[in-house]
């Protein structure tokens, strides 16, 4: 890869949202490592096996996974010059978001009604902050797209390229991978 | 060097927006000279404030059983002195001066992302605020030491809104300086001019790059680990709290493994201003340009892995401590490349001792002394006997202010004209330099045998033992002297401003692109970049008939 000046490979924008991802993924790794430190140090009160849903959490999963795709349309549409299509992905993206974040909200509010909280235990405080930290990531995303969506409607990127559309899309990918460790780490670590 | 060339006197003292003068056009500036100068000026404030909170502590100290200030005071001083001096003063200042010559030195327009420069500077202000803020509430500042250990920092032990502002400063100031990381990469990647490659890069900008992967790399460590505590306080989450389940050991790992790295982030910008200064005022190239790059990325990366020999009292085990004491010293060999080359840079140089490269030649020596104390404490038994005493206060006050701070100097006195367009005094720079020798030395020597006779760190007053008072009383004399030198140094910079010898673009004949526009730079940097072919731009220009290869 050749760092000179006119012969970038890659632009300033998605440069900085790639570095940025760097620094965020070493972020998510620290209060993973929390979660892990702490995971078999929980003798009593709840527990990721105890008061889990595996199964459910899973089908809303999908629901982040599928988000993935749909905006890797968008950016194929981008490039296709498919302004329509463009806007159709987005909205499907933020959609699938919404709904992934209307399931963690489904699942806190349980764990809350049966009194666990974050300052119930080490795993509930572990818990609570790792998948809340990438709750507000998923907002920050759907904040983003909804930016994204509102200039799509009104007129902006006619393609074929956007450096918009394509950092936020490395962003949300970035959420995507975070929500793959974290599911792995807290529900199949417990339960397989 | 000594003849300044005769130019037009000054009429614009400092980079502004010409159609509308005011303070609007600085707090609203995105440009990187001006938010690069504002940094300097902030960084200044902080300073003074974090001198007189030393000074304080000083004069407590300077006899047993004093009775100045209470043990309460004392302990909020220490905090306060330690978390303004490396988050509030070096690390701002290092990154502020970046943010001022990284564009000039690569001949670039701005800094890759300007509203986010002008966002990582304002986060440092809020920072800042927020941590000085906390003197107004009920029960002061914070009192927990710079480090805030657990559980000793959490609500149970400290009920006071201390901790909670410290964290909540040092979380928006932190969030700021991954900002002008990111910044400062995209920059130095993207928007180099043409024919300056990474080899012919200047290595106060190689420096800079380094420093900012080890931004966007550490910082996030400490940021979670400000979260964490900030839950444990507010939310009553537990994760650094024993009595019910957490682990204090946890946040002593996330705070070094952020903690140690973070003093190459101190030092590596110094090693460049360094690197700039050695060579121009020797009248010849850097010795080994690929050494002093490459021994940066090395330490770069053993930094990541030395956190634990600040952890050698927890007793973590042989295996673990035998571990971080060979990889601590093995970071001497890269420092010890860097300090060779230094000196081989000025061997048969003709050295030309104005007061920057005073400051660098006394830079090398107390870093030197600083770096020495630091081998022997990387290993543990020696640290088992140190640990918390005078001796460690001794160690790094010889690093971060023998080394940053001394670098720091040489830098504002080395950059100054080309920021104001006016010389400072060289007569009160020297005076400023033997001062802050002096003072420095007698302030900080003595704490390795104040250290090594058993005074431990952060106490508000000690027993009247052999010895003890009067070393403590030559330190306490030692820093006034610092003081008198800093109130020196204040003046030299306000009188230069106003009255000094008009600069000219070049005056230290240097050779790179900075010194290539007008002092100060116009708005827009550069109205033509000179081509660059070599690693010294300038002498080529100055020299056709044998440019550098």
């Amino acid at each position: 890869m050749r760092f000179n000046a006119r012969n970038t490979y890659m632009n300033k924008n998605k440069m900085l949202v790639s570095f940025f991802i760097v620094s965020e993924s070493i972020f998510f790794l620290m209060l993973i490592l929390a979660y892990v430190n702490f995971h078999r140090s929980v003798t009593d009160g709840p527990t990721a096996e105890n008061s889990l849903n595996p199964i459910k959490t899973g089908i809303f999963s999908l629901f982040l996974l599928a988000s993935s795709l749909t905006i890797w349309f968008a950016g194929k549409s981008l490039q296709r010059k498919n302004h329509f299509m463009l806007c159709i992905w987005l909205l499907l993206t933020i959609l699938l978001g919404v709904t992934f974040l209307f399931g963690q909200g489904l699942e806190w509010v349980g764990l809350i009604k049966q009194d666990i909280t974050i300052n119930r235990n080490v795993f509930g405080t572990t818990f609570f902050t790792l998948t809340g930290f990438h709750g507000f990531h998923v907002t920050v995303g759907l904040i983003m797209l909804l930016i994204l969506l509102g200039l799509a409607i009104a007129g902006d990127f006619r393609g074929p390229e956007s450096d918009a559309v394509e950092s936020v899309s490395i962003y949300w990918h970035f959420v995507d991978g975070v929500w793959i460790v974290v599911f792995s780490v807290i529900y199949l670590w417990a339960f397989v | 060097m000594s003849r300044i060339p005769l130019v037009p006197e000054i009429t614009e003292p400092l980079p502004s927006i010409r159609e509308s003068e005011g303070l609007l056009t600085w707090v609203a500036s995105i440009d990187h000279k001006q938010i690069g100068i504002m940094y300097l000026i902030a960084t200044l404030f902080f300073f003074l404030v974090g001198g007189i909170e030393a000074l304080l502590m000083r004069i407590q100290l300077i006899r047993p059983e004093n009775d100045f200030i209470s043990p309460e005071v004392f302990n909020q001083l220490f905090t306060m002195h330690g978390t303004t001096m490396i988050f509030f003063v070096v690390m701002p200042f290092l990154i502020g001066i970046g943010v001022y010559l990284v564009p000039l030195m690569i001949g670039a327009r701005d800094m890759a992302f300007p509203r986010l420069n002008a966002l990582s500077y304002w986060l440092f202000v809020l920072g800042g605020l927020l941590l000085y803020f906390s003197f107004f509430t009920q029960s002061g500042a914070p009192d927990v030491g710079w480090f805030a250990y657990t559980p000793l920092s959490e609500k149970p032990f400290t009920l006071n809104k201390g901790p909670t502002y410290w964290a909540l400063g040092l979380l928006a100031t932190g969030i700021g300086s991954v900002a002008s990381g990111l910044n400062n990469i995209v920059t130095i990647i993207t928007l180099r001019t043409p024919g300056l490659t990474m080899r012919r890069l200047p290595l106060f900008v190689w420096m800079i790059l380094v420093t900012s992967f080890l931004l966007i790399f550490v910082m996030p460590i400490i940021t979670s680990a400000f979260a964490m505590l900030l839950l444990d306080r507010l939310l009553g989450a537990t994760f650094f709290m024993p009595a019910t389940g957490g682990s204090a050991i946890l946040y002593q790992h996330f705070f070094w493994g952020f903690g140690h790295p973070e003093v190459y982030i101190l030092i590596l910008p110094a090693f460049g201003i360094i690197s700039e200064v050695i060579p121009v005022f020797s009248r010849k190239p850097i010795y080994g340009y690929e050494f002093v790059a490459g021994s940066t990325v090395a330490i770069g990366l053993l930094s990541l892995g030395v956190w634990a020999h600040h952890m050698f009292a927890v007793g973590l085990g042989n295996v673990f401590n035998a571990f971080f004491a060979i990889a601590s010293m093995l970071i001497a060999i890269p420092t010890g490349i860097k300090v060779l080359n230094w000196t081989a840079t000025m061997w048969g140089g003709k050295i030309h001792f104005a007061t920057p490269m005073l400051f660098a030649v006394a830079f090398l020596i107390e870093f030197v002394v600083g770096g020495l104390s630091g081998v022997a404490i990387a290993s543990p038994p020696i640290d088992w006997q140190a640990t918390d005493t005078y001796f460690i206060v001794a160690h790094f006050h010889y690093t971060l202010f023998g080394g940053s701070l001394f670098a720091i100097f040489a830098g504002v006195y080395y950059w100054f004209p080309k920021m104001s367009g006016r010389m400072p005094s060289e007569r009160l720079g020297r005076w400023h330099f033997w001062l802050t020798v002096i003072g420095f030395n007698l302030t900080f020597l003595v704490q390795h045998l104040i250290g090594l006779m058993g005074m431990p760190r952060r106490v508000y007053t000690y027993h009247d033992l052999p010895y003890w008072g009067d070393m403590n009383l030559i330190s306490t004399v030692g820093s006034l002297i610092l003081g008198l030198s800093v109130i020196i140094f204040v003046w030299n910079i306000i009188t230069s401003l106003r009255s000094g010898m008009p600069a000219g673009n070049n005056p230290w004949k240097a050779w790179t692109l900075e010194w290539a526009t007008t002092s100060p730079p116009p708005v827009h940097n550069f109205d033509l970049v000179p081509p660059v072919n070599s690693r010294r731009p300038l002498w080529d220009l100055a020299h056709p008939d044998m440019p550098d290869k």
